[in-house]
C-alpha cells in the first residue's frame, strides 16, 4: 500500500534539552491528527526512550516527525537515525531488562511494545537507525 | 596601514558631520522618537564616535583585538547588553553599527575620491572594521541573552519542588514538568532531607504534574523510594492517570513494589489509615445549615 508524508520536521537531538523538544513536536503531531490522550501519551513515551538512546548510546542524532496516511488510515511515523558505535546484538537489546549502560534496560522493547511498526537497522562501527509508527 | 590612517583623519576632521548625517539614519525609518530618546541616542553616537577615532588613531589597524580597542568594546558590550535586556533584536543592535556605514563612506569619497586606489582602500578598511564591530555586538547579544536563560533555568530548579506538611509524619512532594536528572537529583535531596527534619513516616510522591513517564522517570522515582525506605519512611506514588498506568504497562516497569494511588486523596487516606488515623464524618454536622 502506497504511503504518503503529509508533514514532515526533523529535529536534531545533541542535549538532554533537545529530548523535551522532540517530545513537545511528537505531542503537536499525534494531537493534529486527533489521538486519544492514551495514545499520545504512548508515543510520546516512545520518542523519549529513542531520543534518550540516540543521545546516550549513540552520541546525538537526528529524528524526523512524520505524520504519515495510506488509503485507509494516519499515523506518526518517528525516524531515529544516529552515527553512535551501533548496536552489535540488535536481539540481545531488544532483550528486557538488558542494559550496556545503568538504565533499566526497558527503553527499546518498550518503544517497540508502545507503537505499531517497528523497524531497527544498525550496523557496528557506523551508527543505528530506528523508525516506530503508530496509526490512529 | 596608510589607508586606515585616511580612516582616522577622517574621523577627526569630519567627525561632526558624520555624527549627525548617522543620528539622522537612526531615525530614518519612519519611528516616532521622543525628545529624550533623540538626546539619549545623539550622544550614544558622539561617545562611540569619539571612542572609534581613538582606536583608530592609536591602533592603526583594523584588528579589534588590539588592547587600543578596549574602550569601543567596552562601549558596545554595554550597549548591547541593555538592549538584550530591553527585549531589542541582535539585528537591531547590529544596525546601530551597520548605518555608521553610510556616513563614513560619504566622508570618505569627499576626501579621497579623486584618487581610486587610497579610496578603495580606506572603503575596504571602514568595511571591515563595521562588519567586525557589528557581529560583536549580535556575539555579545547572544551572550547576555543565555545568561538571562541559564539563570531562569536554576530559578525554576528551586521553585519547582517544594516538600510540603500534609499531616504530623506525612509529606507530599508535588513533581510539575519534565523529570530531567538534574531536577531529580534535588527531588531526591529535598524529600530526604525533609523527611529526617520532620521525622516522617510517610511520603507522598505526586505526579499529575508530570507529563511523561518514560523508563528513566520511573528509574528515578523507584530510587527516591529506595532511599526513603532506607531511611524508614514508606514512599507512595500517587497522580498515575489512566494514559500513565498503561504507558508503564506497555513499557514493562514493575511499579507493584510500590504502593501507587490514581489520586493526591487516596494516597493520603492510605498514609492516614497505616498511622493508626481515622477521618471521621460527623453527620449531625453534616447535614445541618451553617
Amino acid at each position: 500500500m502506497a504511503m504518503r508524508v503529509l508533514n514532515s520536521e526533523s529535529i536534531p537531538i545533541s542535549t538532554a534539552e533537545d529530548i523535551v523538544r522532540v517530545r513537545q513536536a511528537v505531542r503537536r503531531s499525534a494531537v493534529s491528527l486527533g489521538f486519544g490522550i492514551v495514545d499520545q501519551t504512548k508515543i510520546v513515551t516512545a520518542s523519549s526512550e529513542l531520543a534518550r538512546n540516540a543521545l546516550d548510546y549513540g552520541g546525538g542524532g537526528t529524528v524526523q516527525v512524520e505524520v504519515v496516511q495510506n488509503e485507509t488510515r494516519s499515523g506518526v511515523r518517528l525516524v531515529f537515525e544516529d552515527q553512535g558505535p551501533g548496536i552489535p546484538d540488535i536481539a540481545l537489546a531488544l532483550t528486557d531488562g538488558y542494559t550496556s549502560g545503568n538504565g533499566m534496560g526497558l527503553g527499546l522493547s518498550g518503544a517497540k511494545r508502545l507503537s505499531h511498526e517497528f523497524d531497527i537497522w544498525s550496523k557496528p562501527g557506523s551508527g543505528t537507525r530506528v523508525s516506530i509508527l503508530r496509526w490512529k | 596601514m596608510s589607508s586606515n590612517n585616511a580612516l582616522a583623519d577622517v574621523f577627526e576632521k569630519r567627525e561632526n558631520e558624520i555624527a549627525s548625517k548617522w543620528l539622522e539614519l537612526q531615525f530614518a525609518d519612519g519611528r516616532k522618537a521622543s525628545p529624550t530618546a533623540h538626546t539619549e541616542a545623539g550622544r550614544r553616537s558622539r561617545d562611540f564616535l569619539s571612542a572609534l577615532k581613538n582606536a583608530t588613531r592609536k591602533d592603526g589597524t583594523t584588528d579589534i583585538n588590539g588592547k587600543e580597542w578596549a574602550p569601543v568594546k567596552d562601549f558596545l558590550a554595554d550597549l548591547s547588553a541593555g538592549q538584550a535586556k530591553n527585549g531589542a533584536s541582535p539585528s537591531e543592535t547590529a544596525s546601530f553599527v551597520f548605518s555608521l556605514k553610510q556616513p563614513v563612506f560619504a566622508a570618505l569619497r569627499e576626501e579621497h575620491g579623486k584618487d581610486a586606489t587610497a579610496f578603495g582602500d580606506a572603503i575596504w578598511d571602514a568595511t571591515q572594521l563595521l562588519d567586525k564591530l557589528g557581529l560583536l555586538t549580535t556575539e555579545i547579544h547572544q551572550k547576555s541573552r543565555e545568561s538571562v536563560i541559564s539563570r531562569q533555568q536554576q530559578e525554576m530548579l528551586e521553585l519547582s519542588t517544594p516538600v510540603v506538611r500534609l499531616w504530623e509524619n506525612i509529606l507530599a512532594l508535588p513533581l510539575i514538568g519534565t523529570l530531567d536528572s538534574a531536577r531529580t537529583q534535588i527531588v531526591m535531596q529535598n524529600l530526604l532531607e525533609a523527611i529526617v527534619e520532620t521525622r516522617s513516616d510517610f511520603a507522598i510522591i505526586d505526579i499529575t504534574g508530570v507529563p511523561v513517564v518514560d523508563t528513566l522517570v520511573a528509574q528515578h522515582l523507584l530510587k527516591t523510594v529506595a532511599a526513603a525506605r532506607l531511611m524508614g519512611a514508606d514512599c507512595l506514588i500517587s497522580g498515575i492517570r489512566p494514559q500513565i498506568a498503561q504507558t508503564i504497562i506497555h513499557l514493562g516497569v514493575d511499579l507493584t513494589n510500590v504502593t501507587t494511588k490514581a489520586t493526591l486523596a487516596d494516597a493520603f487516606a492510605v498514609a492516614l489509615k497505616r498511622s493508626g488515623h481515622s477521618v471521621v464524618r460527623d453527620a449531625a454536622k453534616a447535614g445541618a445549615p451553617r
